[in-house]
């Protein structure tokens, strides 16, 4: 489809999201990830039963923390796109950039570590 | 198992509030299994306290280490080497209030609890413990069906119910089955009701915390 989605995207690709951890994702945000998304089959689709439902409740569990450590838990999220989808994914990546951009670079990294090319939404996504 | 739960995060923050290395040291024993403080959780805890200081431009230096059992001193006898070595302000200890105590007893150094022990209790299912046992160092519950009405009735009642139970609930929360009502179906179920007809003496309080902490001897075990 040659589809295009915003190149400061970085995919982790995992068999099934179910295989996410909550580590994976606050990993990411320790180590300076603006953002972090999975995307997940969507709800009753899940190849292996439910690791995509076990996904969004790791994903839920991970913002509450990032509130109780004082960031914003919009910078974690869970999509539901179907692995045909290209669209849907390209729509995800696009939806999740512009709401990075739109908190800002993450607090998380120092002054000393500030990228001077940021341009908004350094996201990492998670994806069967 | 003994069942505990992590204390919030902005508790533990203010903790360690002037510290700039810690050990985090959790423990694979009871707290593992219930999921509060095992290497798991380590990794989680250890990972939002970093995020939180870094975002607050006060880097914490958090080490992550689990050991076999808190509540064993050959066991916490193991993180000698380490707190000899690193330097560290604070040992965070995230096993049941035993391992904490046991580490502040064996190490010259600030030990703070990370968990909020609970209770004695089991899983209802996967993310669901309760609590099932008051270790009042005397079990009776054969005479109720193999139900504990001191655990698991709100006001430990003997000789139950109350007249606050109805529906098979507890008056104190529509959450709590009331264990009277789970008793009375048990025995039922057992052909025992007419045992339920005996009152049950007044119960020897002395097992339990009657007489100050308590202690178990057993000769045959010693070294």
């Amino acid at each position: 489809m040659r589809l295009d989605y915003p190149p400061n995207v970085r995919i982790v690709n995992v068999p099934c999201t179910g295989r996410v951890d909550m580590l994976h994702l606050l990993k990411a945000i320790e180590n300076g990830a603006d953002g972090v998304y999975v995307a997940g089959c969507h709800e009753g689709e899940c190849h292996f039963q439910n690791g995509n439902l076990k996904a969004k409740r790791r994903v839920a569990a991970v913002k509450e923390i990032l509130k109780e450590v004082g960031l914003e838990p919009e910078r974690v999220e869970m999509f539901h796109v179907a692995a045909s989808d290209g669209p849907g994914f390209a729509a995800a990546a696009r939806e999740m950039t512009e709401r990075i951009r739109r908190l800002g670079p993450s607090p998380v990294r120092g002054a000393a570590e500030e990228d001077p090319l940021w341009e908004g939404g350094g996201a990492e996504a998670m994806s069967t | 198992m003994v069942v505990a739960e992590r204390k919030p995060i902005e508790e533990i923050l203010a903790m360690v509030a002037d510290f700039k290395k810690v050990l985090l040291v959790g423990c694979k024993g009871c707290v593992t299994v219930c999921c509060a403080g095992g290497t798991k959780e380590v990794g989680i805890l250890a990972s939002a306290l970093r995020i939180a200081r870094k975002k607050a431009g006060n880097p914490l230096e958090v080490v992550e280490h689990t050991l076999e059992r808190q509540c064993d001193p050959e066991y916490v006898d193991q993180l000698a080497p380490m707190i000899k070595e690193n330097g560290f302000d604070a040992v965070l200890s995230m096993a049941c209030s035993v391992g904490p105590q046991f580490i502040a007893k064996k190490y010259p150094i600030q030990v703070f609890p990370m968990l909020n022990t609970t209770f004695i209790g089991g899983a209802l299912e996967h993310g669901v413990w309760a609590e099932f046992c008051q270790s009042c160092g005397n079990c009776i519950i054969h005479n109720f069906g193999g139900l504990c009405p001191i655990a698991r009735c709100s006001k430990s009642l003997m000789n139950g119910p109350c007249g606050g139970s109805a529906n098979k609930q507890c008056e104190v929360s529509p959450e709590i089955d009331c264990i009277w009502h789970l008793i009375y179906d048990r025995m039922v179920e057992l052909g025992k009701v007419e045992k339920l007809r005996t009152v049950f003496p007044i119960k020897d309080w002395s097992t339990s915390r009657d007489g100050g902490p308590r202690k178990i001897v057993r000769e045959d075990l010693k070294l």
